[in-house]
């Protein structure tokens, strides 16, 4: 059996799935202060009277680290960037105890200009004086190159905890994103750490020693222990889990925008063929843009529990929740005592909810059914239009060659899944004012936690060879080889799909489950003068985000649920 | 936190599955680190830096511009629809106010296209910038415009274009034609007779530094603009003039073009030549980009930058600025010369031979343009290639006068079936392309 564990905003969901399909589901309240509290509780329930031996895989996905970023409860670290020419690395100061330093790499991976190991052991020293545990080493470039950060490194020698180093986040070339990335990662660390291994130690006593997934923003999970060194990953996991529960109920070949209307929140993101659409580079969270590979979401604050107003005579709602809905004596009217007065919704009181709505009526000078219909109406048309932006938006990304220009795919989906608490009721209403087709994610109201617990382990490998300098390289992968001038694109392919595969594995993913996409292959002629003196190719692949294997029989026993 | 003092825009196109031929300067691989070092330095995630998905330009855009022999299709490929459309896409981004200034880091180039087109010279089929210039005018009626070409050629086919046109002033800084392609680009090539002085070449010695070229840009580029007074500036910001351009001899700098793109204050770049892809291109960009949105550039220099090492000698020091004060003189006396020019004439009449390097292709040119006080002048080009293909082009510009159009359609109407392969006309008046063929 699986469990799978999603911590939302207002609640948090379990489920047990079996191969017969879900077993059991719980909901349980959030407690924003006490997260480890909120979980344990929510596995006591899902275990009851449920044999640990029976239990065999659980993915976890929490709003800790997010929490911990947005409220600023990191802890100190220190943070080493070497820069060289382009943009002053003070630009991207990420705290007080952040220090620039001479060394440069070029593009090309090429050692410009050497660290200056007696400014490092300084830094080193003026550290530890200042009580830092933690370091984050970042060189440009090097994502070509690690040479300046493991030299780094080696150079801070053992007086610290643990030390990030930029080049082991991503492949991807954005220096001032691997300095954010690199410093939430050891800024989160200690939180995560201490989180994690207090959940550990309860279940063990609980006799529960099964292997700990957690899930990650790109809708992949990773093992409990390759977690440690990139806590950073496990933020905005939330929007990724609901996504994943519905991937099992999408058509084949097709486009799919999946919306979960939460309390606070309605959250997009799109399906082509099944597999979820990734953000180019990474999160953004708060000032912070990151290289944390993510799926494409957007989010806007509208949901069943967002505070509705009339403002200069014009109805709004959102983006704030100001508490639960009027129906539950919260202090405002909402979406869902909309629906409860609309009678579609039964759950609640309907007179609290007509009580909240009247100021709302006599404003707009409505009868309260027209108002409530109108409340209802206003939030659907706002989440279409949310979505058509987004969906502009990933269609307006540029492309570098003329093939993509030309012939690239064009993201235009018919249909819609929705998922979340008031799923069932938006459906509808969606449907009829839009032309997608709106379908429902079966068990829409805790999709989430199932889209946790069947979640495969995913990873990227980026691979660069240089021909002319008769090199192979994956940074990322601490991977360097040396070529022959007749090394082609095809070797590296064969290359970073068999470093994606030992990096799955390592972190958690079983044999079965290696879905493996080359999602960008370039070969380039490298001439100077007139001659061919060598090749530049770049290579790119991932596991893609999908669910294990044998999903199948559970997310049909789902569907012949309904 | 970093901000964009101008709100800025880039289309970054850098075509990587197109070359000219496996082994040509113009290759996939131009933009490559370029790309690299744009996304390392993370300029795209500066708030205020905007990044746009080209548009296509279409072949109304070419014939607005354009006498493509044998017709637009056989001229263009995919990719100049896709460079000429990325230009037009900043342009349109500039126009609607969407941002201040923008960039289009686009290939393949376009500066030594000129009005009839016959094949590729100086790896340009069609002029990239003239077609943009001719949408903007169509689409947003801008009147005034001026062209500074920082590219190390000379923009042969801008000048061209606009030889005529006393509403477009072009004014093209190059390494000295005597010591490079094209080979053109003196300081006496002011104009035709009814644009005389809009027209503005400053050739530059070899291995002028950036002395020389800011000295160039303070003393004569800034004072023309100030006096000219254009709606929009167009920098071609070739990047060939660096100290280590494999196919030209200049010296300068990637500080050296941030800090002549500060001068300048461009409302639209557009990328034409720089073949030093790995050394210069790169930090150049990254440079002019900086420079363009207003955020310091002063880190911004190449891995073997030395000023000492480049700092150009006395000669070079003193030839420039003789050549300014040359320069200064023939825009301060254009609107005499212009009369003088004139006097007396009713046509104007050039013959020249224009080569296709890229193409290998020679054309014979006569050319003939109604002197008119009321407008820039009906224009005829009698065009023959060594292909053997012999056409009739006739221009009627945007504003031009009824006489100059009466002229033109004349031109057009009276020309043989039999004489000649294809017979044009552009009617800018009302926009519409003619066209009558042997068969």
């Amino acid at each position: 059996m699986i469990i799978g564990l999603d911590v939302g905003g207002t609640h948090a969901d379990v489920v047990l799935l079996g191969n017969k399909g879900l077993i059991r589901e719980v909901k349980v309240p959030t407690d924003p202060a006490n997260l480890f509290d909120t979980v344990l509780t929510g596995l006591d329930k899902i275990t009851e009277g449920i044999s640990p031996s029976d239990i065999h895989r659980m993915v976890l996905s929490t709003t800790l680290s997010t929490n911990a970023i947005i409220e600023k409860k990191t802890t100190p670290v220190g943070m080493i960037v070497a820069g060289g020419p382009g943009l002053d690395p003070e630009f991207f100061r990420t705290n007080q105890d952040y220090y620039p330093v001479t060394g440069s790499i070029d593009h090309r991976g090429r050692e410009i200009e050497p660290i200056d190991p007696e400014q490092i052991k300084k830094i080193s020293r003026l550290l530890t004086k200042a009580g830092i545990s933690r370091v984050g080493v970042i060189s440009k470039f090097s994502v070509r190159n690690s040479e300046h950060e493991i030299q780094i490194a080696q150079l801070l020698g053992r007086s610290f905890e643990k030390i990030f180093l930029g080049h082991r986040i991503s492949g991807q070339l954005n220096f001032p994103r691997r300095i954010a990335t690199t410093y939430l990662n050891a800024s989160v660390y200690p939180i995560h750490k201490n989180f994690f291994n207090a959940v550990k130690k309860s279940l063990k006593k609980k006799g529960l020693d099964v292997p700990i997934h957690v899930l990650k923003a790109d809708g992949g999970t990773m093992s409990f222990d390759a977690s440690m060194n990139f806590p950073g990953q496990t933020i905005f996991s939330g929007p990724a889990a609901s996504v994943m529960g519905s991937i099992a109920f999408a058509p084949d070949e097709e486009d799919i925008l999946v919306m979960d209307i939460g309390g606070t929140t309605t959250d997009m993101a799109v399906l082509i063929n099944h597999v979820p659409l990734l953000a180019p580079l990474g999160i953004n969270l708060g000032p912070y843009k990151t290289l944390i590979r993510s799926l494409e979401t957007h989010s806007i604050g509208i949901g069943g529990d967002s505070a509705v107003s009339v403002k200069n005579g014009r109805l709004t709602i959102g983006p704030e929740r100001l508490g639960k809905p009027a129906a539950f004596d919260g202090p405002v009217p909402t979406p869902s005592d909309a629906l409860l007065v609309l009678g579609m919704m039964k759950n609640g009181d309907r007179d609290k909810a007509a009580k909240g709505l009247e100021n709302i009526a006599r404003q707009l000078d409505l009868t309260l059914e027209d108002t409530a219909m109108k409340i209802f109406d206003l939030a659907c048309k706002t989440i279409l239009k949310a979505a058509g932006a987004m969906l502009d938006r990933i269609n307006s990304k540029p492309v570098y060659t003329i093939h993509d220009l030309l012939e690239g795919h064009m993201v235009k989906p018919k249909k819609i899944l929705v998922l979340g608490g008031p799923a069932l009721h938006f459906a509808k209403h969606l449907e009829k004012i839009s032309n997608y087709k709106v379908g429902v994610v079966p068990r829409w109201k805790v999709a989430n936690a199932i889209g946790a617990a069947l979640a495969r382990t995913t990873c990227e490998v980026t691979l660069f060879a240089d021909t002319q300098q008769g090199i192979a390289a994956a940074p990322e992968e601490n991977f360097y080889d040396n070529v022959t001038q007749s090394f082609s694109k095809k070797d590296a392919v064969r290359q970073a799909c068999g470093l994606l595969e030992k990096k799955a594995i390592q972190i958690g993913s079983h044999a079965e489950d290696l879905e493996i996409e080359v999602i960008e292959d370039m070969e380039f002629n490298m001439v100077r003068g007139f001659n061919t003196t060598g090749k530049n190719i770049r290579v790119k692949v991932q596991v893609k985000p999908g669910l294990i294997h044998g999903y199948d029989p559970i997310g049909g026993r789902l569907l012949a649920d309904m | 936190m970093m901000q964009a003092r101008h709100k800025t825009g880039l289309v970054f196109f850098p075509a990587f599955d197109w070359a000219i031929s496996p082994t040509h300067p113009e290759r996939e691989e131009r933009l490559l680190y370029t790309q690299d070092q744009v996304f390392e330095e993370g300029l795209l995630d500066i708030p205020g830096i905007e990044e746009f998905k080209p548009d296509l330009a279409n072949i109304r855009d070419v014939q607005r511009v354009h006498f493509c022999v044998p017709d637009v299709w056989n001229v263009m490929t995919e990719s100049h629809f896709i460079s000429a459309g990325g230009a037009k896409t900043i342009a349109m981004a500039v126009m609607d106010k969407k941002i201040d200034k923008g960039f289009a880091l686009v290939r393949p180039p376009g500066h030594h296209a000129m009005r009839v087109v016959h094949g590729s010279r100086g790896f340009c089929n069609v002029n990239i910038e003239a077609i943009m210039i001719e949408f903007m005018r169509e689409a947003y009626g801008i009147n005034r415009v001026a062209i500074v070409d920082t590219d190390c050629h000379h923009g042969d086919g801008t000048q061209d274009i606009y030889w005529h046109d006393p509403d477009t002033l072009f004014i093209s800084l190059h390494q000295d034609g005597r010591t490079l392609y094209p080979g053109t680009g003196f300081a006496e090539e002011l104009g035709g007779p009814n644009a005389l002085g809009t027209t503005l070449n400053i050739p530059l010695p070899p291995h002028t530094s950036e002395e020389g070229f800011l000295y160039t840009i303070n003393n004569v580029v800034l004072p023309v603009l100030d006096d000219f007074k254009p709606d929009i500036i167009i920098n071609s910001a070739g990047q060939d003039n660096h100290y280590s351009d494999p196919i030209t001899n200049m010296n300068f700098s990637a500080q050296g073009y941030a800090k002549m793109t500060e001068l300048l204050q461009p409302d639209i770049a557009v990328l034409e030549g720089g073949y030093s892809i790995e050394g210069a291109l790169p930090y150049m960009n990254v440079g002019i980009i900086l420079a363009m949105a207003g955020i310091d550039f002063s880190k911004v220099r190449e891995p073997n930058y030395n000023p000492e090492k480049m700092r150009q000698n006395s000669n070079v020091t003193q030839w420039i600025s003789k050549t300014c004060d040359t320069i200064m003189k023939s825009w301060q006396s254009r609107t005499g010369r212009r009369e003088q020019f004139r006097r007396g004439k009713k046509f104007d009449e050039r013959s020249r031979n224009i080569f296709y390097d890229t193409d290998n292709i020679t054309e014979k040119q006569n050319e003939k343009i109604r002197i008119c006080p009321d407008c820039a002048g009906a224009l005829r080009i009698d065009s023959t290639s060594d292909k053997r293909v012999h056409i009739l082009a006739v221009h009627i510009p945007k504003k031009a006068c009824s006489k100059c159009r009466e002229t033109g359609y004349k031109w057009f109407d009276a020309a043989d079936k039999h004489t000649y392969d294809q017979i044009m006309l552009q009617d800018r008046t009302t926009g519409e392309f003619h066209e009558k063929n042997k068969n």
